[in-house]
């Protein structure tokens, strides 16, 4: 099916719901191609291929609202969605901050984002398990000690989606993504299991399959032999995948729903120094080629650039229509909707802008303390803070990575950690819509025997 | 059971057998259907309004096709005739060769127990009725102290209807209500705020509201954490003597035990439980089971998504490893026994060992004696979510209500933090098991390889004489030791 097909779709639906009595209405759609397989030493495990669509349709009846979704698009199944969402309308309280954005701040970014590209789509089956197998055997290769895996992956996705609603916005625009992963489990007594990623929304951008392999298996083997430390309070380093986990637990700490409920540490603290000065965080809508980007949000508004903490300064705070009105500001497009429910909060491309120390430096400056390369758990509490997560990575000697480290904890708030960002590295990369590059903080207690 | 698809699709034993036929047309050892229809609904209250009504059915037909260890697997969200038999053309793909399956002579599996027989499911009730709910959850919710500065409650229920056919010619179909609460409360006192949270719902039907759970129940509940909040402090810091209460820390046995038993990873020798059946890796007085069959539990099921009966399996019997959880493939391959374990997301998703309901059996001590013998340690009661790494065992949870024990007694209220262990020696242990066994309310959620299912836990209050915990007061450490 066409962009222009989708987009008719749901404007149809649109119309549909306002003859049907709704007073504004607008409806999400998504098409997508699913392929995805996992080889295992060396043999195809699994091969699953798959088409799907669904839509969501939000109706308002003055400022009451309800939403429902369905993945058949037929006439009576339509007519049948537009009548439930009505009767559910009726039934949901007048919430004074409800409805559509502001006519004037519809529109569509014009630019290419690169967020499609056909290259993918022309991988046969074939190419796309050989790349898998690739990953592996690079893996496999890489040490003795490498003897197993949990099996290598190679994930495509092309898609389309449409957003169209009754101020008379309609637009559309496709994706597509496709990734290469490995999970090697390095053995010498005990077992360590580790994983390396490269993802792409075009494959010729994707890295090699040998590469993902070869730095999979440096990430298992230099697990191996790891141990408990005794509890402390060391400065501890995330590297760029643990220290986007933070980055993670900073926009949940700025979404505009977190903050109309006083669910944030960060709530009302609009334009105070909440970072350490040498911290400054973008939202990114229009980078080429992003995860996070798109031309508009699922509201119809279109992408910009959000500074949110600026030399440790909260900037802006990450907003929806409703978000901002609960808030008397602006919507800064972080409108996101899956076909179920009403609008949330996601973020675009969220990122740690890079510093300028090296991550060698970085590690050169520490004489004792923890190089964290795994975080596990749910320890984190947006209301207040508070941060206690599972911890493993390398202890560091003198300005050196010694010894592996497992089953401790690693514990703090996140109010005093962001102002306990001493140093932020210069290694930012983006594999994902969330990037952050090596960051030292302070302050930190590591919890073991 | 299966008159649902024949009424609603017309879909009869011959579209069935021809399916399979397309499915198995390059060959393969096994395949199945597998048609879903789901209907879900759900209310948000926040604010004291109702701010979303949703409401959404998804279904479609997943088809799978088994070849040695290889799996192929299609689905489509378009019941039609030509729709599924390209599906199960593309999941035939990944044979080569004949096929070895010789007949397709489907029979209907005979009925099992009905675990959850609803006689009005959530789903068909009146919104009023399930309005009326949820704003009960939140008056309470904001009674129970003039601190209470936010309250949002969610409400959620669904009726799943399956059918399975497989290559073995068994037809199986399952009506699979469910229903849910959760209530999250925000406290506020001289500028700090501290959040609490509670819920509950089972493979029932509204009634389960009515008493003893009812909604007021949760949101006082999710009202007092927050409010003992407010005056906990820092959390210890390192290894001490840990008591868990009954019911919901049984997320322990879930993440320490649960995962590490799947049996794909133990088949593929990547679980630090791999080789370990008929050893000890626990203490003697823990038996664990994990259950599919107690009526009406979030994770039962009356078969599980490849249509075998669930059963209660016992996992670690006197502390001694007896079973891995399986589904068809692995069973399979380890030349098991299915232990009715094979479970999906949906019709979108490969059936994966999964659990059901995972708990401890009682044991015969006082709760009370348990704590009165720690001097000093830590008492957990309520936890949020929990993790593992299955290859070398190390697993979290994490406190959301835990106390102090000094010299008997419980005393100061810490704040939240997460605990770490090591699955195949934590429960060696287990110096004392109580006699309360208590299973958790009802609002578990299982993640694995990118799938949710929903799940159980149980553990009567148990202690373990050394656990790591992860809080921030070395203070408090010292004092310790």
């Amino acid at each position: 099916m066409s962009e222009n097909h989708l987009e008719k779709i749901a404007a149809g639906l649109v119309e549909r719901a306002i003859a049907a009595g709704g007073s504004a209405a607008d409806v999400i759609m998504y098409e997508a191609d699913e392929f995805s397989t996992t080889v295992r030493l060396g043999k195809v495990e699994n091969l699953k291929e798959a088409a799907s669509r669904a839509l969501g349709l939000r109706l308002f009846l003055g400022a009451r609202s309800a939403t429902a979704f369905s993945s058949d698009f037929s006439d009576s199944s339509l007519e049948r969605l537009v009548k439930r969402t009505l009767e559910m309308a009726r039934a949901t309280s007048e919430d004074p901050a409800s409805g559509l954005p502001e006519p004037k701040l519809l529109g569509a970014y014009a630019g290419d984002l690169e967020l499609y590209s056909g290259d993918i789509g022309e991988l046969s089956p074939e190419t796309r398990i050989e790349m898998a197998r690739r990953a592996e055997a690079a893996a496999l290769a890489a040490d003795p000690r490498i003897k197993n895996s949990e099996g290598a992956w190679f994930e495509a996705s092309q898609g389309c989606k449409a957003y169209a609603n009754s101020l008379g916005f309609s637009g559309s625009y496709q994706t597509s993504y496709c990734a290469i992963s490995v999970a090697p489990v390095a053995q010498d007594g005990g077992m360590q299991r580790d994983y390396w990623y490269s993802v792409a929304r075009r494959a010729s951008a994707l890295e090699s399959p040998e590469a993902v392999g070869q730095k999979a298996a440096e990430r298992a083997l230099r697990k191996l032999g790891a141990r408990k430390i005794s509890t402390c309070r060391v400065p501890v380093i995330f590297d760029p995948e643990t220290a986007r986990s933070l980055l993670s637990h900073i926009f949940e700490a700025v979404r505009g729903d977190a903050i109309y409920r006083s669910a944030s540490f960060l709530a009302g603290k609009l334009g105070e120094k909440v970072a350490n000065s040498n911290l400054t965080v973008l939202d990114d809508g229009l980078r080429p080629g992003g995860f996070g980007s798109r031309p508009f949000d699922d509201e119809g508004i279109p992408s910009g650039i959000t500074p949110v903490i600026e030399a440790g300064v909260l900037r802006n705070y990450l907003l929806n229509s409703y978000t901002a009105r609960k808030l008397n500001l602006s919507t800064t497009g972080n409108a996101s909707r899956g076909v179920a429910g009403p609008p949330g909060v996601g973020p675009k491309n969220f990122y740690l802008v890079a510093g300028p120390q090296t991550p060698a430096k970085i590690l050169q400056s520490v004489k004792s303390g923890f190089y964290v390369t795994d975080l596990i758990g749910f320890g984190v509490n947006i209301v207040n803070g508070d941060y206690s997560r599972g911890a493993s990575g390398l202890w560091i000697e003198n300005g050196e990575l010694t010894y592996p480290v497992e089953e401790v904890t690693i514990a703090g708030n996140l109010a005093g950690m962001l102002n306990q960002i001493q140093m932020v590295g210069s290694d930012l990369e983006f594999r994902g819509a969330l990037a952050a590059p090596t960051l030292l903080v302070e302050g930190l207690t590591v919890a073991g025997a | 059971m299966n008159r649902f698809f024949l009424e609603r699709y017309g879909l009869t034993q011959t579209d069935l057998e021809r399916y399979l036929a397309a499915a198995l047309e390059e060959g393969g050892d096994y395949a199945d259907l597998y048609f879903e229809h789901t209907t879900v609904s759900s209310l948000l209250l926040d604010e004291s309004l109702v701010k979303t009504a949703t409401e959404g059915i998804s279904m479609g037909c997943g088809v799978r096709v088994l070849a040695g260890e290889q799996t192929g697997y299609a689905y489509t969200d378009d019941l039609t005739p030509e729709k599924i038999i390209k599906v199960a053309s593309i999941a035939a793909r990944i044979a080569r060769g004949p096929a070895r399956v010789s007949r397709l002579g489907l029979a209907e599996a005979s009925p099992t127990n009905n675990l959850y027989p609803v006689a009005l499911p959530a789903t068909d009730c009146d919104l009023a009725e399930k309005l009326a709910l949820i704003r009960r959850a939140d008056q309470a919710a904001r009674a129970y102290d003039a601190r209470i500065h936010q309250v949002r409650v969610t409400y959620g229920d669904q009726i799943r209807h399956v059918l399975i056919a497989g290559s073995d010619g068994r037809v199986a179909g399952d009506f699979q209500p469910l229903v849910r609460i959760g209530v999250f409360a925000i406290a506020q006192e001289n500028g700090k705020f501290q959040a609490g949270s509670s819920g509950g719902g089972g493979r029932v039907g509204l009634e389960f509201f009515e008493s003893e759970t009812t909604p007021e129940h949760f949101a006082r509940e999710a009202a007092r954490q927050a409010i003992l909040q407010l005056e906990a402090r820092e959390a210890p810091a390192g290894d001490m003597e840990v008591v868990l209460g009954p019911g919901w820390p049984g997320i322990l046995l879930h993440e320490a035990i649960g995962h590490g038993l799947e049996a794909d990873f133990n088949r593929k020798g990547i679980s630090a439980f791999s080789g370990r059946l008929g050893q000890r890796v626990a203490s003697e007085i823990c038996t664990v089971v994990d259950d599919g069959t107690l009526p009406g539990r979030r994770g039962s099921l009356n078969m599980d998504d490849e249509g075998e009966p669930t059963k209660r399996n016992v996992l670690i019997e006197q502390g001694v490893l007896k079973h891995y959880l399986q589904d068809r493939l692995s069973a399979t391959i380890l030349k098991s026994a299915p232990s009715g374990n094979g479970r999906r997301e949906s019709y979108e998703h490969i059936p994966l060992p999964r659990m059901t309901n995972t708990c401890m059996l009682a044991g015969h001590e006082d709760p009370q004696e348990i704590i009165r013998s720690v001097k000093r340690g830590l008492y957990a009661v309520s936890f949020g979510g929990g993790q593992v790494d299955i290859t070398n065992g190390k697993f979290v949870f994490s406190a959301s209500e835990a106390y102090l024990i000094e010299d008997g007694k419980v005393t100061a209220p810490v704040k939240g933090a997460t605990l770490i262990g090591d699955g195949p020696t934590v429960l060696t242990r287990v110096t004392a098991v109580g006699n309360d066994l208590k299973l958790d309310p009802g609002i578990g959620t299982c993640g694995k390889n990118g799938q949710s299912v929903p799940v159980g836990v149980g553990i009567p209050t148990i202690k373990i004489s050394r656990l790591t915990v992860g809080g921030t007061s070395l203070k408090q450490l010292q004092a310790f030791q």
